[in-house]
């Protein structure tokens, strides 16, 4: 054989193998996004099939009935009012955070943030052990109002309240976001021109970032619209309905025969959520006003004797809502009974015996969330790469549809992903003649779908980081597609494949909203744990169950946090 | 300046006086003094960081100063205990990325600083149509600043600094972010700015053409520390240090046992201080290239004159005008030369030293 021909017979078959490997990435691809899309797909024929029928369609029975009206006002009054609390609490931090020279901004961000990451069902609990007639905090110190009067927080207002809190993180990244890319220099031209510090406020930030400000409410609006854990453990006792909690209670009261309407009303606040997400993109394109120059670190205001105030007043208002609340859950979680005060004879660790030691419902929920958030994000970890890898070799335009696709069952309030699924799986799967419904392999592959954008979009960023040039060498010095995958790319982008796992890790674990409506008994969560025991009246257990669940969130933050020097920005949350 | 109906501006001298500023552990500017006439193009001059944007800033007010004073007109600006704001320094700025605010439009960009003086009204509309009109950018009044070329931005940020007839005008590399071609434009714009407003202008650039071409004087900064301060004809003929004179222009350093530090040597001089033997030849001279005569040796003559040396040609680049040479001394040092001609590489000629410039040795 003469060296030409050896030469071209070493070309084709690489050739082959490099097909071949793409190949495969791209089936994987197709899979994923039509996985992606599937449950969104059934539920939209179900939701629309029978239109023929006329007035007895489904769609037509919900459109037509009050109380879908008065749900979705009262979604749309508490998902408001908690967009405006959001963004009054969401733009003081960031302004403040961001733009000034305040103590301890670290540990602000972070304070700041960790209501994002506590599970809605727990702040909701620890808010409501602070205030009401048997708060054991207000007993404790001998605040408490006399038995018998109303529960403050069971109101369209409180729910408010705490979609506020819960979402003004949200506003405050956004905000913050668009401050940090607020380049030095358009601040420091302003006061050169003459322009005192307030007139630059006036002039010059507030304008530039206004579409942020306007994005990060959108957020906070639509987030607050699909949240499931505080009205119902609010609004529910008090009779009061947000769309979320209509679809769970009737689910609850009349089983998958009613499923045909719940999907009718999941397609109505699906809608509602992917006109908000929208919106808040279309805002967010226009909030890039192409800027140049030095951003990063944005100008210092200085504070001068100010200083001390506006720190003073940022911890004061953490401490109200964040810090008075969990510490109204740990005296919860410390005393025998609701109602009685703590004090040194008082004082148990029963709860955390009885959650830890009794080898009950409350453990096997635990084992089955860990179980659960755990294989999930081992295997979205394991998708991810190759996902994010076939991704980034797209074509700009299909790159966001793929995108797009795959952010839907994140998108959509996890209600509407439940119901999706319900549809998709009520019936035994063909062939195998599996049943998925009413398994821990159902609230699995809700997860599967939900959270698989929370891990491909770190691992995407940190591959669109790297240098072309860096494969291209390993190319040339003779490594094929996968070896190059392994040995190259995979050491590479593990610190952020890492960050994606471990964010997985604590969404899923904390999850209530997909599991409240596909938990059966036996097969319980973490979050359906807590929502059942305070349910039930077992104050105490839930409480020592949420304090439990918060120190592992603040755990799982921390250890983000630690590995932040080693990701791209913008993987974690939090840092920036 | 009165039939363009702009204020006559009150420009101002500066003097910094051992001014310091640091960073942590690490001293960016130290104990640097500069007296700045009124009227004055005054050009920053060094590579990246040398502490002159920091200089800049603490002029504009954007840093405080650890030590030394800073004063306007014999007004204190900044010492170690007073800081007056940028607001109050009544001073403009071009930005290296010309910071125009991308939610105004340029009429309102180049209006913004003389709006906050409380002008109102056809007086303001009047200004900053005049304003505009002197980079020549009217026709342009309502665009917003993202419709605009780099060019054509930098000119809106040199209105807004005019229009508001500021005592100094402070620029920070404004022509890095432009293509060669524009820079010569605006080179050409910023030297007929200074003459029709007689502002006191302070500008900032690692570009040592730049600030020759531009500055009446340079003031040379190294580490934090002013090298030299001087005329651009002073700091090309006669630099201080050894490593000004590598900073500034063309030439080479010889060794001669000659002169002292800040003397001329003429020809002859300079020629026998060459001749003296290695360890006689402590003192650094510079020779500019335009002060090299070559003449080819003929072969037979192969040993110059006494006023001559010999070297061999090692490399030969074409530069237009004229061919630059780079030639090997005996005593093995090299000589940057020009030359009309291109002599064969590796061939003998026969060099003659017009005269050179003593310099100190660097710290």
């Amino acid at each position: 054989m003469t060296p030409a021909l050896n030469y071209d017979n070493k070309y084709g078959s690489d050739n082959k193998y490099g097909s071949q490997h793409r190949w495969l990435l791209s089936s994987l691809l197709i899979a994923i996004v039509m996985l992606s899309l599937a449950p969104s797909l059934r539920l939209l024929i179900e939701a629309l099939s029978d239109l023929a029928q006329g007035r007895q369609s489904p769609l037509w029975q919900v459109l037509s009935s009050a109380s879908t009206w008065r749900a979705l006002w009262h979604s749309l009054y508490t998902s408001g009012l908690g967009m405006l609390i959001a963004m009054v609490l969401g733009s003081l931090f960031a302004f403040a955070i961001t733009l000034t020279n305040v103590r301890g901004k670290s540990w602000l961000v972070f304070c700041f943030m960790l209501p994002m990451m506590i599970p809605p069902q727990v702040t909701a609990l620890s808010w409501l052990q602070l205030f009401g007639p048997a708060s054991p905090l207000l007993k404790s110190i001998g605040l408490a109002p006399p038995l018998g009067s109303p529960q403050p927080l069971y109101s369209a207002e409180g729910i408010a309240l705490l979609l506020g809190i819960q979402s003004a993180p949200l506003v405050f990244l956004a905000l913050r976001t668009s401050l940090l890319s607020l380049p030095r220099e358009l601040i420091e031209a302003a006061r050169i021109s003459g322009a005192k510090q307030t007139q630059v406020w006036g002039h010059i930030i507030l304008p530039v970032t206004r579409s942020g400000l306007i994005a990060g409410g959108a957020m906070a609006f639509i987030s607050s619209l699909g949240n499931f854990g505080i009205p119902a453990m609010l609004g529910i006792p008090a009779g009061y309905y947000v769309l979320p909690t209509l679809i769970y209670q009737r689910m609850a009261n009349f089983g998958t025969g009613v499923l045909a309407e719940m999907a009718a009303l999941s397609l109505l606040i699906g809608l509602l959520a992917l006109a908000g997400v929208a919106l808040q993109q279309q805002l967010m394109n226009r909030s890039r006003f192409g800027l140049g120059g030095h951003s990063g670190r944005s100008h210092d205001f200085t504070l001068g004797s100010w200083r001390s105030l506006v720190t003073a007043t940022l911890v004061g208002i953490l401490l109200i809502i964040l810090v008075a609340p969990l510490l109204a859950l740990i005296i919860s979680s410390l005393v025998p009974a609701m109602g009685v005060p703590l004090n040194a004879e008082t004082a148990t660790l029963n709860a955390y015996a009885e959650v830890v030691g009794r080898q009950g419902a409350t453990w096997r929920a635990v084992n089955n969330s860990l179980w659960l958030a755990g294989s999930a994000a081992v295997v979205l970890m394991l998708l991810s790469l190759p996902l994010a890898y076939r991704l980034q070799r797209l074509p700009e335009r299909w790159r966001g549809v793929v995108l797009s696709a795959i952010e839907i069952p994140y998108a959509l309030p996890g209600v509407v992903l439940a119901i999706a699924c319900i549809l998709l799986f009520v019936r035994p799967l063909p062939i195998i003649n599996v049943a998925l419904y009413g398994t821990l392999g159902l609230i699995f592959i809700a997860y599967l779908a939900r959270f698989l954008v929370v891990c491909v979009k770190p691992v995407a960023a940190s591959l669109a980081q790297l240098d072309p040039s860096l494969e291209e060498a390993a190319q040339l010095a003779g490594a094929g597609p996968w070896r190059r995958l392994g040995s190259i790319i995979l050491p590479l982008v593990a610190p952020a494949l890492f960050a994606g796992g471990l964010l997985v890790f604590l969404l899923a674990v904390n999850e209530l909203t997909v599991s409240a409506l596909l938990w059966s008994a036996g097969n319980e969560t973490l979050g359906v744990l807590i929502f059942n025991l305070d349910e039930g009246g077992e104050s105490v257990l839930a409480s020592a169950v949420s304090v439990l669940v918060v120190v592992m969130v603040a755990s799982l933050m921390l250890t983000l946090s630690l590995l932040a020097p080693r990701l791209p920005k913008g993987v974690i949350p939090w840092q920036s | 300046m009165a039939e363009l109906g702009m204020a006559v501006p009150s420009s101002a001298g500066l003097s910094i006086d051992r001014v310091t500023k640091r960073f942590g552990e690490q001293t960016a500017v130290d104990a640097l003094s500069l007296t700045i006439n009124p009227g004055e193009f005054v050009a920053l001059l060094g590579p990246s960081g040398c502490g002159k944007t920091t200089m800049l800033r603490m002029l504009a007010g954007f840093e405080t100063i650890n030590d030394g004073t800073i004063q306007l007109a014999n007004r204190t600006l900044a010492s170690a205990d007073t800081h007056v704001p940028p607001e109050q320094r009544n001073m403009a700025m071009v930005f290296q990325s010309y910071a125009l605010w991308p939610h105004m439009s340029v009429a309102d960009n180049v209006g913004y600083p003389v709006k906050l003086r409380g002008l109102r009204g056809a007086a303001y509309h009047h200004r900053v149509q005049q304003a505009l009109a002197l980079v020549e950018l009217d026709a342009y009044a309502d665009r917003m600043p993202q419709a605009l070329s780099g060019g054509q931005r930098q000119r809106v940020a040199l209105a807004r600094c005019l229009v508001s007839d500021p005592s100094v005008v402070l620029l920070d590399e404004p022509l890095a972010n432009l293509d060669r071609h524009l820079r010569a434009t605006m080179e050409h714009s910023f030297r007929d700015f200074h003459q029709r407003t007689g502002a006191t202008l302070v500008y900032v650039t690692h570009d040592q053409t730049e600030a020759m071409a531009l500055a009446d004087k340079i003031a040379v900064m190294k580490a934090g520390k002013l090298v030299q301060w001087g005329a651009p004809e002073t700091l090309y003929r006669q630099p201080r240090t050894a490593w000004v004179a590598g900073f500034i222009g063309q030439g080479s350093q010889l060794k001669v046992a000659a002169g002292h530090p800040g003397k001329h040597l003429e020809s002859a001089t300079l020629m026998r201080g060459l001749n003296a033997i290695e360890s006689e030849r402590t003192q650094s001279v510079l020779v500019r290239p335009e002060h090299i005569q070559i003449s080819a040796a003929t072969a037979s003559s192969a040993t110059p004159t006494h006023n001559q040396l010999a070297a061999q040609v090692e490399n030969v680049i074409f530069r237009g005008e004229r061919y630059e040479l780079t030639l090997r001394l005996p005593s093995g040092e090299t000589l940057l030369a020009y030359h009309h001609t291109a002599p064969d590489l590796g061939s003998q000629v026969a060099v003659d030293l017009q005269q050179g410039w003593c310099l100190e040795p660097d710290q």
